[in-house]
Parts: C-alpha cells; structure tokens; sequence
C-alpha cells in the first residue's frame, strides 16, 4: 500500500516534471517560431495569394486574376533575360570565388612571416558594404575617365588609352567590374572557412604520406589536402551560388543612375532589380510577386541538384 | 626547387595583399581630398594636406541627412544584433537540451525556413509588411530581420558539444532547464555569442535592399541609403561621397579587426562549414 502510494506520488511528480519541461521549451523557442512563422512563413502564404489577384498600385488583394500573373512573368522576355543573366554571372562568380578563397587559404596558411597580417588584410574586405564598393569601383577604381586607377595603371604599363568601363555593351567591360567588386568583398569570408577546414585534417595524415615518400607540397595538397575539404567545399559553393543568385546593391549602385534613367541597367539586370523595379517602380504587386516566387522555385531546385549531386551535405567524406 | 616555389609564394602573397588593400586606400584617399584633387589627371597618392573639413561639410549637407543616417543605422544595428541574438541562443540551447515531445518538429520546421532564399522573397515580405502598415516604421526595419534559423541551428550545435557535466552540477543545486542555460550555459557560449553576433552586426549595418523598402521617407534613411543617393545623384559631389562612404565603413573595419579572431574560431568550432 505504501509502495503503491510512493509510485503513484511518483509518477504525479513525474507528470509535472514533464509538463514543465514542455512548458519551458516552448517558452524558450517561441519568440523564434512565432517569428519565422510570421516573417517568413506569413509572406509566403499572403505573397501567393497577391501574386493570384490584379493587386496593381496597392499591396491588397484586387480582383482575382488567377496564374495570369505567373503567365505573364513567364512570357515577360525582360524577366527570361534576366534569369539567363543571372545564371551566367554565378557560371562565372562561383567557380571563381572558389579558387581565389582556396588559393588565399593555402598562401596565407603557407606564409612564412606576417601570416596573421595577410589574412587580416584578406578578410577585412568582408566588412565593406556593397554601397561603399560600388561607390570606389564606380567613382574611382573603374572610372571611365583618366583619373580612373585602372585607367591609370593602363596607362603607366602599358601606354593604353582609357576604357570607359561602365557603359559599352561590347566588350562587355561591366562585367570586369561586377564580378571584381563581388569577388573582393566575398572571397576573406571563404578563406576564413576554408582554412577553419584545413585546420581539422590531421597533422599525422601529413606525416603518414612523407613517410610514404610523398615530397612536395603539391602533391600533400592534391592527395590530403583537396579531398578532405570536400564538405567545405560543398558548402563554399552552395551558399556563394545562393549569394550570386541573390545578387542586387552593386548592380543598383553601379549601374543605375538618375541620369541615365536606368538604361545602363538594361546592360547587366539581375532578376532582384527586376522585381525591384516592377514591385517598386511599377508597384505592380501582383506580378513582382509571382516573379519572386518563380526565382525562389529555381533557387531550391538549383539548391536540391546540387546536393543529390554531392551526395547532401551532411555526409562526411 | 622548395626554396623556389617559396619565393613565388611570398611575391604573390604580396602582390594579392596590394591588390586588396588598394580600394581602402582609395577610400581614405579620396575623402581627404578636394574634387579638383579626386579628378586630377595628374595622379598624387596622398592628400596634401588632409582636407578634413569634408567631414564637417558631410554632416552639413542638406540633401543627404548623414548624421540622422548614423543614428538609424546605429539603432538598427544593436536592435538587431541583441534581439536576434537573445532569439537564437535560446531557442538554440532548447533544441539541444529540453527534452521536450515537439523537439524534432520545431526543429524540422527551423530547419526547413532555411530552404527559403530570403533576399529573393523580398516582394512578398515588403508586401506583407506594407500591409501591416510598417513602411517608414522602425519597427518595420528591425523586426522582420531578427528571427535567423541558420544561427539558431549554429547555437544548437554549439549547445550539443557543451559538456554536460558542467551542466549536472547546476541540475544538483537545483537549477532547471532556464536556470541551467542562463547561468551556466549562456556565461560560457561567448566566443559563439561573439561570432556570431559580429556577423549579424556586419549585415545589419550593411544591408541595403531592405532599408531601401521600408524606410522610403528621408527620416528613415540609413546610412548605406544615404550613401547610394550619392551615387545616383544628378550632380556627385565625389569628396562628400567618400567621407561618407570612409566614415560608414570605419565602425565595421574596426569592429571586424578586433573580433576576427572569434569569428575564425566561431567557425571553426561550430563547423559552419558543414
């Protein structure tokens, strides 16, 4: 009876116990939950309904339209050019973001002296806004005119004539532009992860191969080195192609002027500045939103081949 | 043949290292400088003599409210970084530790916000807002931006690896689970809280497109904004622009040069990398 009694108190305290311990785990996750749930999922949900009405001129919903909207950003041949566009420029960001963070990461981790100086001055870049590179590539780096330190540098070595950097559709020297203020502002990030991965390979591995008679650095690097990045690796390019593809200060800041009325943005037009510019410009609700929703669908798709390609990335190599 | 492969090594490390200092050079360059200097076809490398009261004239400028500019960003920023924060490391250290039945679903839900590309979905969520009535609000530039499912898994994995043992002692003097994080956990999460927290601050301070949104009136303008208007501008005033410009990327510089080292270590021991 006593026994019954102590078990029955038991499990009752047991009970509490646990009803406390749900308690406190909500308590504690809900500021998060309820804020994703309202920031990210309610736009979803109030975005596809937007992007099914009219919704011209005001964020409400106005006469129901059906997918005529996603009809029209799907026909909408500045739209196309603009995903085409996009894809090109990550054809070029990504690959090439890889190989200057991973070439950093192996110079900087080889340095003799001064290796803490050199990836300071690497990664310090990463602490620039777009706006701000914009402003130096635009106004002083890659100015058309003389004074330009391209145009200057030009000059000096090799007796060249000024290039007007922005603005001449061929050569396309815009892109020179995009892609090196991209590239300079993005690639310290990298190379920090990267060498946070060379740090975890194991010294011994290393010394197991020179005892087996593996020599030279290259060799240490292409057999130990690159394999054992592989999920760095996977990561470095997964989240830089979302970044690419998400691409919108420096084209807004170096191509689009007042004086122009934009027209040098017809040039180079990711599709965010697209949506900007009919969201924003046109307020054309319902159509910016349907092309938002179409660009994210190719973002997950592009995101879910490349890790069923790589195999996901959890795995371990 | 090592000794070789050394020397190019070192000349091309040094050679990259120009190449990335060359723009910040640039900035400080041009915002001590006078218009005529900025332009000159004549190259000079430094500013003889500094022109210092670009800065004084920056914050005089009636088109570009500058300082106003600073106060939002400034308020912006901490807002964020605090909130977002508190948002994450909490919800994180419930997901490693609370034993709770919902654990793998709320996590699964987390888990599955991060699939969603923020920037590109910024049509929807402007509409959303704008519907709540939030554009030109403070309200409307922090709060959509304090809820990060990626730093919230980040301090999960943190939370996974924190010794237990460390833990049981709490349990022992009879904490529970709220008092175990905030005294025990929370006091020894700091080079995660610092990492992570730096890079919050970064893109807080940096970001653009969203502020561009909501904060329509000149009274909301933030810093980066007012800095575009310099660019887009009919006439540009070069050596206001790259005050402004030297001045809105002094706090970052600094901020990121002392707190490199925990962002390095944050990434390492969180295994951001995957």
């Amino acid at each position: 009876m006593a026994t019954l009694e102590a078990a029955n108190h038991l499990s009752v305290r047991r009970r509490r116990l646990r009803r406390e311990t749900t308690l406190t785990f909500w308590l504690m996750v809900s500021p998060l939950v309820l804020g994703l749930l309202i920031f990210t999922f309610a736009p979803i949900v109030w975005g596809f309904l937007v992007s099914l009405f009219e919704s011209r001129g005001t964020v409400s919903l106005k006469q129901f339209v059906g997918l005529a909207n996603y009809q029209e950003i799907l026909t909408d041949r500045a739209y196309l050019r603009s995903l085409v566009f996009i894809s090109q420029f990550s054809v070029f960001m990504v690959p090439m973001t890889y190989l200057l963070s991973l070439l950093l990461a192996v110079l900087v981790q080889n340095a003799s002296f001064l290796k803490g100086f050199f990836r300071t001055v690497f990664f310090m870049p990463t602490a620039i806004s777009y706006v701000i590179a914009a402003m130096i590539w635009r106004m002083s780096i890659f100015s058309g005119l003389p004074y330009g330190l391209a145009n200057m540098v030009s000059w000096v070595v090799f007796k060249a004539d000024p290039l007007a950097w922005i603005g001449t559709v061929r050569p396309p020297l815009h892109f020179v532009v995009l892609i090196s203020v991209r590239l300079w502002l993005q690639v310290g990030f990298y190379m920090i992860i990267f060498i946070a991965g060379m740090q975890d390979i194991p010294r011994e591995l290393y010394e197991a191969a020179q005892v087996d008679g593996a020599q030279s650095k290259w060799t240490l690097f292409r057999y130990i080195t690159f394999p054992l990045l592989r999920n760095t690796s996977i990561f470095v390019v997964l989240l830089n192609m979302i970044h690419a593809f998400q691409a919108f200060a420096e084209f807004y800041n170096i191509l689009g002027t007042t004086w122009t009325g934009g027209a040098l943005l017809s040039l180079a037009r990711p599709p965010l500045v697209y949506l900007y510019q009919i969201a924003m410009g046109q307020q054309y609700y319902g159509r910016g939103t349907a092309g938002a929703f179409v660009l994210s669908a190719l973002m997950i798709i592009a995101t879910l081949i490349q890790s069923r390609l790589t195999g996901g990335m959890g795995r371990e190599a | 043949m090592q000794k070789l492969g050394s020397v190019v090594l070192h000349i091309l490390l040094i050679f990259m290292a120009i190449l990335f200092l060359t723009p910040l050079y640039v900035l400080l360059r041009n915002a001590l400088m006078t218009d005529p200097q900025i332009t000159s076809w004549d190259w000079s490398w430094f500013a003889i003599p500094p022109h210092w009261e670009n800065f004084k004239d920056l914050f005089a400028d009636i088109f570009v409210p500058m300082a106003n500019g600073f106060k939002n960003s400034t308020l912006i920023a901490i807002s964020t970084v605090v909130l977002e924060t508190a948002f994450a490391c909490t919800a994180g250290y419930a997901l490693a530790r609370v034993p709770a039945k919902a654990n793998g679903l709320v996590l699964g839900f987390i888990l599955s916000t991060m699939l969603v590309p923020g920037t590109a979905l910024f049509v929807p969520r402007f509409v959303l807002i704008a519907k709540m009535g939030w554009v030109n609000t403070i309200q409307g530039l922090i709060v959509p931006g304090v809820f990060n499912a990626f730093h919230t898994f980040m301090f999960r994995q943190y939370f996974l690896n924190f010794p237990r043992e460390l833990e049981d002692a709490g349990r022992v003097d009879g904490l529970g689970y709220f008092g175990i994080f905030s005294r025990i956990a929370l006091p020894n999460a700091w080079p995660i809280i610092i990492a992570l927290g730096s890079l919050t601050l970064v893109n807080s301070w940096n970001s653009f497109l969203w502020p561009l949104l909501i904060g329509q009136g000149r009274e909301w303008w933030t810093v980066q904004v007012n800095l575009s208007t310099y660019l887009t501008a009919q006439v540009v005033v070069l050596r206001l622009a790259f005050a402004g410009a030297f001045l809105g990327a002094l706090p970052m510089l600094v901020a990121f040069f002392f707190l490199q080292r925990y962002i390095a270590e944050g990434i390492t021991r969180t295994g951001i990398k995957g």
